[in-house]
């Protein structure tokens, strides 16, 4: 035995160490990965050692390993082991290591609570900051509600280093568990003010986080956070208290005005950049909320952007990077003042910084007028030219099209320029952006109509000189605007100067290389192009023309039959057969042109992007809901087929059947118009969509925006030419300068026309300084046609917020006063008092913020104040009057009345009456409405003092804070009070001990239990007698075990679906003198129910209980297992095998106990609002049973509390002596309950949508009120 | 917030990496192998700050570095954090903060110590950002809690107990290969001149 104790330390000695693991992998530099699997191997031996010392050696490695990408979530048991060793060291290791791999679904983080507990509560420091560290990692929605409290206490701990890793922790379990939020909230506001620097800034930290997401709850924190400012030195306190600010006052204009003085102040006084950056970039977005009303601010931006022109002149590229970034922000309110330094930007854009010149491309889109756009572009086109990389001409290419198209094409003044550059753009090699283009070329040519000729011609050049652009198409996607092209010159073909040639470009056998979709619009548009050919072609007597036409479609659409892709093909083979039943007829003299240009007479409107979601959903209409039921398992195979077909089907189809004779397709198209008329859904576009085989296209009601003028269509007649002389666009920019200085000209002399006949009337002057915006007039008529809507489409417009988002769950009302259902959960089973009293104190700590409040009224305020004073005290009394009521009745039940519990209700309710928000509100308002900005703050507290407050109930916020120090005294008295209670509890929890030992209750004894929990349901007008969930599992001489009744669900959105899983805690109590370790948990599975044991061991091992008890000592462990049916109640067996060490021997022992599992036990409590519990009752799915109870003696509010807390329901909604009950199981089963009473008998009368699993839950609540 | 804090060095081998966010250990790898390629491929004379990491956070998110001899230190954090602080955490100015902190805690630090001390590196990490918030900035304060949570190691016998360290030099001589002499040398950081705060 001996002897293997040594060979064990020798072979742990030449374990490697993590330095040897890394020398190592450096070595085997060829074959690293199978050195990695030798040394993972070895860990694994390593980690199934005894030794701790090893297994955090071993899991050491692993977090290294962990960094190079090896999964090691296999060895997460083994890390919490090392996390739980007592030694400093190895706790540390354990937790880098959780803290690396853990993660919401890591499924051993239930195993952790206890210890991260105890660690939390460590009388050593570093053990709590290690596991705070640790846990701020890693923490669940379930970590985050059983450890908020613990937390918050630590928020309070004398160690600063604890207290700013309590406080900055506070904002994931926020994220985790938002319920939390309301009840820490007065505590973090408290350590704002903290004398320790770290902590003050980790409080800032914390509620700028969470102001940032929902800055309108923390408006009221503004005159704090004021203050903070003005007299904090620590510049990231101050940084973050600035950006707060930045995010706050768009929400209060008011607050802007106050802010910009002391700003100014700061950007003229500081020298952190860092900080002048901020304040910068503050006082613009001050500037920005108070642009409507404030038009005195010009100083003001004039200095920021003077600060930031010198940012952007600084040869440090971040500053310069950071000034175009803060320049961009105020381009959007105040263009103007950002214009006048166009050469710095445009500088910019040559710099070698790439980040630096895509940040002055942000800043061109919003300089760009009608009077600059061209020359803008025109310089971007050169650095398009210029550019090197790709991704930075991707870039260009995007700004430009961004810059022209933006507000629906306001700045461009002559379309036919832009034609041309988004023609020049499409010669750009290697560009990613082809359809970018494409779609600006449909928009314009579809939404300008003017534009429709020109665009036309310029299209069939492009199709003409396709093998340009197809010369490298594999590559790139430029080729996708011959997909524009070939689409806009068949749908506008009429304006097509030489059709023929036009159709023979798109029929060229090279087409045959473009990808498929563009292929299926050629093939298409060709037929388009045919059908207007024809129509040209029939006018005039040589009917030869048009056969050869006919002839040549004939003669090239095979190729297009032939194609692989199918839409292709089908296309092709339409229209083919098509041309030839034409051609038949041509051969017999017949007129068709007409009835072939009517397959595609109409306009196509562009359809907003919006549109269909904007769709109102008509009532009655749920989308959810089946309509026929969802086809079994079988059926879905059979039909895979035709479902592959359905994938298949073209993306770019336009519903239009060719191939069908007319008769049936008129009737179709009569059928599909009826059903078009009577189909809620589907888009109908206007009006003029139903007209689309008439004619005349009644295009006349579309909507039409702006643009009106004077100047005539003026087409150069230059035709396009494409490598020589100056490019198209630089020919339209010289164009258009020589009409502006006609038209300026011209003005002139008008004005001058005019000035003469005005200078005999009124001596109005107007001054024709340099031209304006308005003065500049768009080249052509141009109508803009907006996109369309569907009729009556919801305004709603709130579709860009991301429905996960974890910070929506965060929006809470912080000024309301608690209710006292708000509570943070409070672990009560430790069979000492401690947990308890904590809690305890977290009350009273709540409450202590908020009493000076009520403490600090002044003189002025003191009739108002009196008369709140006479309203509270009434009540007081009221309700010390129910409390000796209460306490009688609590004799009665059995229970201790605990005066404590008493004490802190009373505190609460009396704190809820002065803080109500309307208070809080005109706190702030009076707060900004001071509107001399206070250089200090002790200035701020007496104008505050001295102001007189007509609306008395106003302006306590700042009145309390120079009473800070008696705030404190009360509070030490209090906590003195706190120990005197806490000391008299344990008394009385040690007699209940003594009582407890007596009896053996197996399940839900305890009428009134031994501890009291905090239930988060209940009325606040009387307070409950305590209630546990533990019961007595089993017990021997030397162990007893208590079990909480598997009542959470750990991952709930996991377990609705499939399996589920309960989790037992069980609380392990040592009540020898001995040493009992080794403890095994095994429980005999059965068909339904199993114990979840780790991989790889077998169904009948017991589970290592992972700590051990001395003497005395109580801990809890928690079981996972998994249930199938979970609709009848169920018992397991099971035994806890342990040794008893003595100083001398040490023996086996064992016990056995019964699991019982409650069909309680597989609900969780689900709040449910009472319109949606309406709809579930109505829905008629549920079947319903009823149970009566005679004899119960208790209020009615208790009894709900009872239901609520033992059996997991939440209450819906209570009338008098009615409620309504819901809960849900794990199986997502709702149980919805109505308890009704009178006298002292209860009827219940509930529905569920599992009758064996209602009939269940009513015997045990039947079960729990005859036991009382 | 800081979403992610990786340490790479001019190969992209990762030197320590530090999620705030759980990302699998392959999109991890994904992750630094992107910012390594956006990282690398700039100059060392443009701006440290960079947007488009496509694999982390999105549009609010950017990518904020340094590169110190052999070493990139890149934090990815949000809006919410002042892109100046955080390069003066990353570097000096402000309160000497990170890389500071390890140069006082190493007496020089290279690369060498980075690899072979990652967990240390972590425990100091600790010290200055906690769940992707900053905790401290005072470099007094950090050095001295990370100094007396070794001293706390030192007096537990650390993680290899006095006697396996003997034996682990023994260990060294029979190993086939005596370590090579694998000192790179004292790496100057340049300090560039950011005002300071």
């Amino acid at each position: 035995m001996a002897l293997k104790i040594v060979k064990g330390s020798i072979d742990r000695m030449f374990d490697k160490n993590l330095q040897d693991l890394v020398r190592g992998i450096r070595n085997h530099k060829e074959d690293e990965a199978k050195y990695i699997s030798t040394c993972i191997d070895e860990i694994k031996q390593e980690l199934k050692q005894d030794n701790i010392a090893v297994k955090a050696n071993a899991v050491c490695k692993l977090t290294y390993l962990q960094m190079l990408g090896y999964d090691v979530s296999w060895a997460a048991f083994n890390i919490v082991e090392v996390m739980s060793s007592s030694k400093f060291t190895y706790k540390r290791i354990g937790y880098l290591a959780a803290s690396q791999c853990f993660h919401e679904n890591t499924d051993v983080i239930m195993l952790t609570t206890n210890q991260i507990r105890k660690d939390l509560s460590s009388p050593n420091q570093y053990d709590t900051g290690v596991a705070l560290t640790g846990l701020s990692c890693f923490v669940t929605p379930d970590l985050a509600r059983d450890l908020a409290n613990d937390i918050m206490t630590l928020m309070s701990h004398t160690k600063p280093y604890i207290r700013k890793k309590a406080v900055l922790i506070m904002y994931k379990v926020f994220l985790k568990y938002p319920e939390s939020l309301r009840p820490a909230f007065p505590r973090l506001k408290e350590k704002l003010e903290d004398p320790d620097p770290g902590v003050q800034s980790a409080a800032v930290n914390v509620i700028c986080e969470l102001a940032r997401r929902n800055p309108k709850n923390y408006l009221s924190l503004a005159p704090l956070f004021f203050k903070l400012m003005t007299s904090s030195t620590n510049n990231w306190v101050l940084i973050k208290i600035i950006k707060l600010f930045g995010a706050l006052t768009p929400l209060e204009p008011r607050l802007g005005k106050k802010l910009i003085e002391p700003l100014t102040n700061l950007i003229h006084s500081t020298s952190a950049m860092s900080l002048l950056y901020e304040c910068v970039n503050t006082v613009i977005a001050v500037l920005i909320s108070l642009s409507s009303g404030m038009p005195n601010h010009s100083a003001s931006i004039q200095l920021c952007v003077q600060k930031l022109r010198i940012l952007i002149e600084d040869s440090d590229q971040n500053l310069k990077y950071l000034g175009l970034l803060a320049m961009s922000k105020i381009l959007k309110t105040h263009p103007k003042s950002v214009q006048s330094h166009k050469d710095l930007i445009l500088q910019c854009l040559d710099d070698k910084d790439e980040s630096i010149r895509l940040r002055a491309l942000d800043l061109l889109y919003g300089m760009v007028s009608k009077k600059n756009l061209m020359e803008i572009v025109k310089k971007l086109m050169i650095h398009v030219d210029k550019a090197e990389g790709t991704t930075y001409r991707d870039e260009l290419l995007t700004k430009i099209i961004d810059i022209c198209s933006q507000s629906n094409y306001q700045y461009i003044t002559n379309f036919e320029w832009y034609i041309s550059i988004l023609v020049e753009l499409t010669r750009l090699e290697g560009t990613r952006h082809g359809h970018l283009i494409a779609s600006q070329m449909l928009d314009v040519a579809i939404r300008v109509k003017a534009i429709r000729v020109f665009a036309v011609a310029q299209m069939a050049t492009l199709l003409d000189n396709a093998h340009l652009l197809t010369g490298n198409m594999q590559r790139n996607g430029i080729c996708e605007v011959l997909y524009a092209a070939a689409w806009i010159c068949g749908e506008f073909s009429e304006h097509l100067e030489n059709p023929v040639q036009t159709l023979e470009a798109m029929l060229r056998p090279k087409v045959a290389t473009l990808p498929g979709h563009i292929q299926a619009v050629y093939v298409q548009n060709a037929a388009k192009l045919f059908a207007t050919i024809l129509k040209n072609q029939e006018g005039n007597t040589d009917s030869t023309a048009a056969q050869e036409t006919s002839q040549m479609m004939i003669d090239r659409l095979p190729l297009f039959v032939q194609s692989a892709n199918l839409e292709v093909q089908e296309r092709a083979s339409c229209i083919l057969q098509l041309v030839k039943y034409i051609q038949k007829l041509q051969q017999k003299d017949v007129e068709v042109a007409e009835e072939v240009s009517a397959l595609f007479a109409g306009e196509l409107n562009p359809v907003a992007p919006k549109a269909q979601k904007k769709v109102p959903v008509p009532e009655g209409l749920d989308l959810d809901a089946w309509i026929n039921e969802p086809p079994s398992e079988s059926e879905s195979e059979d039909e895979q087929p035709k479902a592959i077909f359905t994938k298949e089907e073209p993306k770019h189809s336009r519903p239009r059947h060719t191939e069908v004779d007319e008769k049936e397709l008129a009737r179709r198209r009569e059928a599909r118009k009826q059903e078009q008329a009577n189909n809620p859904f589907y888009i109908k576009a206007s009006p003029s969509s139903q007209k689309v085989y008439q004619e005349a296209p009644g295009v006349e009601h579309i909507p039409v925006v702006q643009i009106d003028l004077s100047v005539p269509l003026k087409v150069p007649a230059t035709t396009p030419s494409h490598p020589t002389g100056l490019p198209m666009s630089d020919q339209y920019v010289k164009l258009e300068e020589e009409r502006r200085q006609k038209e300026r000209a011209e003005k002139k002399k008008k004005e001058k026309k005019k000035r003469k006949e005005k200078r005999s009337g009124r001596g109005k002057k107007h001054d024709s300084g340099p031209e304006s915006e308005e003065d500049i007039t768009p080249a052509h008529v141009v109508d803009i046609v907006t996109e369309e809507m569907p009729e009556n489409a919801l305004p709603s417009d709130d579709d860009d917020k991301d429905p996960n988002d974890p910070h929506k769950a965060l929006d809470i009302d912080l000024d309301k006063p608690l209710a006292d259902s708000e509570k943070l959960p409070v672990r009560s089973h430790r069979a000492a008092g401690a947990p308890k009293s904590s809690a305890e104190d977290g009350e009273a700590e709540n409450a202590t913020p908020q009493e000076p409040k009520k403490k600090s009224s002044k003189e002025k305020r003191d009739k108002k104040k009196d008369k709140e004073r006479d309203r509270k005290r009434s009540k007081e009394e009221k309700k010390k009057k129910k409390h000796k009521h209460e306490e009688k009745e609590e004799d009665l039940l059995g229970g201790q009345a605990e005066e404590p519990v008493v004490q802190s209700e009373e505190t609460k309710e009396v704190e809820a009456q002065p803080t109500s928000t309307s208070a809080e509100v005109s706190d702030l308002d009076f707060w900004l409405s001071n509107a001399p900005v206070p250089s200090n703050t002790q200035e701020a507290a007496t104008v505050a003092e001295a102001a007189p407050a007509p609306e008395a109930p106003a302006g306590t916020a700042a009145d309390s804070e120079p009473e800070e120090p008696k705030d404190t005294e009360t509070e030490e008295s209090k906590s003195s009070k706190h120990k005197k209670k806490k000391q008299k509890k344990e008394k009385e929890e040690k007699e209940k001990k003594k009582k407890k030992k007596h009896h053996h209750h197996h399940h839900h004894s305890d009428g009134g239990g031994e501890e009291s929990v905090q239930n988060g349901t209940v009325e606040e007008e009387e307070p409950l007698p305590p209630m546990s969930n533990y019961c007595l599992l089993a017990e021997n001489s030397y162990i007893k075990m208590m079990m909480e009744d598997a009542d959470q669900v750990c991952d709930i959105q996991g377990n609705l679906q499939d399996g589920s899983q309960v989790v037992v805690s069980v609380i392990f109590e040592n009540k020898s003198d001995s040493f009992l370790k080794s403890m095994e948990f095994n429980v005999l599975d059965s068909l339904n129910s199993k114990l979840q044991r780790p991989e790889g061991s077998g169904p009948h091992d017991g589970l290592t209980v992972p700590f051990q008890l001395p003497p005395g000592v109580s801990n809890e462990a928690r079981f996972v297992f998994t249930v199938q049916s979970i609709v009848m109640p169920q018992k397991l067996k099971g035994t806890l095998t342990f040794i008893v060490k003595n100083e001398d021997s040490s023996t086996h022992e064992k016990l056995d106990f019964k699991l019982h599992f409650t069909c309680t036990s597989y609900l969780i409590t689900t709040p449910c609002y009472s319109d949606a519990f309406a709809k579930l009752l109505e829905s008629g799915d549920l079947k319903s049973s009823s149970v009566r109870l005679e004899g119960v003696n208790m209020p009615f509010h208790h009894l709900l509390a009872r239901i609520c807390f033992h059996h997991h329901f939440s209450v819906v909604e209570r009338i008098d002596s009615c409620a309504s009950m819901y809960s849900r199981s794990i199986q997502g089963h709702h149980v919805c309950l109505l308890v009704k009473t009178s006298g002292q008998t209860v009827s219940i009368d509930a529905k569920c949508d599992e009758p064996t699993l209602l009939g269940n839950v009513l015997d045990e609540i039947k079960q729990t009120f005859s036991q009382c | 917030m800081i979403k992610a804090i990786l340490i790479f060095n001019n190969h992209g081998k990762p030197r320590l990496i530090r999620f705030y966010q759980y990302f699998a250990e392959d999109m991890q790898q994904q992750i630094i192998r992107e910012t390594f390629h956006l990282v690398s491929k700039r100059d060392d004379n443009v701006c440290n700050f960079l947007e488009g990491g496509s694999l982390i956070g999105g549009s609010d998110y950017k990518l904020i570095y340094r590169h110190y001899a052999t070493l990139y230190f890149v934090f990815c954090v949000d809006s919410s954090e002042s892109e100046l602080g955080i390069l003066d955490l990353i570097q000096v100015s402000c309160s000497f903060v990170f890389v500071e902190t390890l140069d006082k805690c190493f007496e020089n630090v290279c690369e060498l110590d980075l690899i072979f001390h990652m967990d240390k590196v972590h425990y100091i990490l600790q010290e200055v950002v906690m769940g992707g918030m900053v905790l401290e900035t005072n470099m007094n304060e950090i050095v001295a809690q990370v100094e007396v949570q070794n001293r706390m190691e030192k007096s537990e016998g650390g993680l290899s107990a006095a006697p396996a360290r003997a034996v682990s030099a023994v260990k060294n001589m029979n190993l086939p290969e005596i370590p090579r002499n694998i000192n790179i040398g004292d790496i100057n950081i340049k300090v560039p001149s950011l005002s300071p705060f």
